[in-house]
């Protein structure tokens, strides 16, 4: 993460209300130059909300927001020129051909039909989607879609790139394409805001991450750092046959593991030593249906922060 | 930069799409004034002249052929700024697009229109050469009843799309055909003067707009000017427009920047 002065983006207490409803609620962060930065949260959390006002397409309700400096309710033109939106509905336009999509897209921001040919180019290229390039959107599978709206994104060479479930809906095989890309657009040095609902895809793509939950900020860092402060370094997931889950799961893991949580179908046990760990509840006569050792992740702090699952 | 210069970039967008089913429209657009044309201007036509002596001496032809150019105006710009803009909107999301980009909600909104008055333009040019070639267009002045024709046009895009950006679902959409656009088509001056509905009926008459774009294309290709009232029906239809467009720019707000 390099940071050097200005925060190009920077909101202070920000509200969203739509009506009663607090959709976000006074929060606070930065975004660097540079960085890829990340809202992780469930559905509900106020993260598209957030997006669409740094996207200068939902007015402010309260407390401050800045893009480049500027403010979104007067600037809005100048900061959209400068910015990538990949929304979370696709709004490619499915008549017409990838290429055109680039191009036309392009044209909403003033770039001269010559300049945008050699871009489109560049930019399939870039996503491998150079063969269909005269196909129509349409037919299109749903990774090569969202592939073409990250290049569409670039068309104006955005300082930030903004992400809202860049790979919500996809296969994994397809998601890790959009990674992959990504990826390298951040080692070239654009500066990505990321909202996702997977922890896999914040621990793959973000240096920094806010964890929202019902339109707070509820913790922020790097995802290692993070899983250090919210959990242990290991986590013994435990699942027992129908009825054979003991009640007193305090009374069986005492002085063996951190903490204890419960869900519906699973028990998690946090412990530095997950193997150390399994081995001492087998000693104690704790017989699961079933014991798997697992790297801590950001689902754990997830969990720990809210008490609930970021996937319901 | 200036609205007018930003809404081309929008206006682009739905010329590509528009190229993709040109032809057609194009076809469709040519071929409908020739069938108005020949089974209500001649066909129709024969009998009206054989029984009634029409105000100037003026055939039936040269009477419906003024209407029914502003009527299609009407039908074209009523249903192009209803389902496409809900759409725009909801299904294919093509303004949340351009909202992404420096383009800002008027130019969204004023880009779409510009592009129903390309195809009105393009209607009214081809209805404008068939008439002429059948003969029903009297005056030199008639020229002017192109730019008329898609000023009745925008008068009807601008408060539907306004509605369009406003309503949910397109339910309404299917009412507004069957219990606005059509009865003006019938009853608004197109195939027989106001002034033989029944007296309530003509007052209602009197406030759409159809009837004063169809009297003002008419006065035109017949050459038959009174100069305060064609100023009055142009001025009316003026002021719908204005008002729809104002109207379309606080819905499209409204419904967009959320």
């Amino acid at each position: 993460m390099s940071s050097n002065g200005t925060p190009l983006i920077q909101a202070r207490d920000l509200v969203k209300r739509f009506g009663d409803f607090v959709a976000v609620d006074a929060i606070d962060f930065d975004l660097q130059r540079g960085e890829a930065f990340g809202f992780l949260g469930p559905n509900g959390a106020g993260k598209t909300s957030t997006m669409r006002m740094i996207g200068c397409v939902s007015p402010v309700t309260d407390g401050s927001l800045t893009i480049f400096g500027l403010d979104p309710a007067r600037e809005g033109v100048k900061i959209r020129g400068r910015l990538g939106v990949v929304p979370q509905q696709d709004t490619l336009d499915m008549e017409l051909t990838v290429r055109e999509n680039i191009v036309i897209y392009g044209r909403y921001f003033g770039l001269g039909r010559k300049e945008l040919g050699k871009r489109a180019d560049e930019l399939l290229d870039f996503v491998e989607l150079t063969e269909r390039a005269n196909d129509k959107v349409e037919p299109l599978s749903g990774g090569m879609k969202r592939r073409l709206t990250i290049a569409r994104s670039l068309v104006n060479e955005p300082e930030v790139l903004l992400l809202d479930e860049p790979t919500t809906g996809l296969d994994p095989q397809a998601r890790h394409v959009v990674w992959d890309r990504l990826y390298r657009l951040k080692r070239q040095g654009v500066t990505l805001l990321l909202t996702t609902h997977y922890m896999d895809e914040a621990e793959q793509l973000c240096d920094r991450l806010v964890v929202m939950d019902r339109g707070k900020i509820v913790a922020e860092g790097s995802p290692r750092g993070l899983i250090e402060q919210y959990s242990t370094r290991e986590v013994v997931e435990l699942r027992f046959e129908d009825g054979n889950r003991p009640d007193d799961l305090g009374y069986w893991t005492e002085g063996i593991v951190d903490r204890v949580e419960a869900l519906p179908d699973r028990v998690l046990l946090y412990a530095h030593d997950g193997d150390a760990a399994s081995h001492q509840l087998h000693e104690r006569g704790l017989t699961p249906e079933s014991v798997l050792v697992r790297r801590s992740s950001l689902e754990d702090v997830f969990l720990h922060l809210t008490g609930r699952s970021l996937i319901e | 930069m200036s609205s007018l210069a930003l809404s081309w970039r929008p206006l682009e967008f739905f010329l590509t799409q528009y190229k993709r089913i040109w032809r057609g429209s194009a076809i469709t657009t040519a071929v409908t004034p020739v069938v108005y044309l020949l089974a209500l201007g001649v066909g129709l036509g024969v009998f009206v002249d054989r029984s009634t002596d029409l105000p100037n001496g003026i055939s039936y032809l040269e009477f419906v052929a003024p209407g029914l150019m502003a009527a299609t105006a009407m039908q074209i710009a009523s249903f192009e700024s209803s389902w496409p803009v809900l759409s725009a909107i909801k299904w294919d999301r093509q303004y949340h697009a351009m909202l992404a980009s420096p383009l800002r909600v008027r130019d969204v909104m004023l880009g779409h229109q510009a592009f129903f008055a390309f195809r009105l333009v393009t209607m009214a040019v081809i209805y404008f050469v068939v008439i002429v070639a059948f003969g029903a267009v009297e005056s030199p002045l008639g020229v002017l009843a192109i730019p008329v024709t898609v000023l009745v046009g925008i008068s009807f895009s601008a408060p539907i799309a306004a509605w369009a950006a406003h309503t949910q679902t397109e339910a309404s959409f299917v009412a507004i055909f069957r219990f606005l656009i059509l009865p003006m088509f019938l009853f608004s001056g197109t195939f027989f003067p106001i002034s033989t509905l029944p007296a309530p009926l003509e007052v209602i008459a009197w406030f759409t707009p159809l009837w004063h774009g169809v009297t003002l294309c008419r006065d035109l290709t017949l050459g038959d000017i009174s100069v305060a009232h064609d100023l009055m029906h142009l001025c009316y239809l003026l002021v719908v427009v204005a008002v729809g467009l104002a109207a379309a720019q606080m819905t499209y707000v409204r419904r967009l920047l959320v």
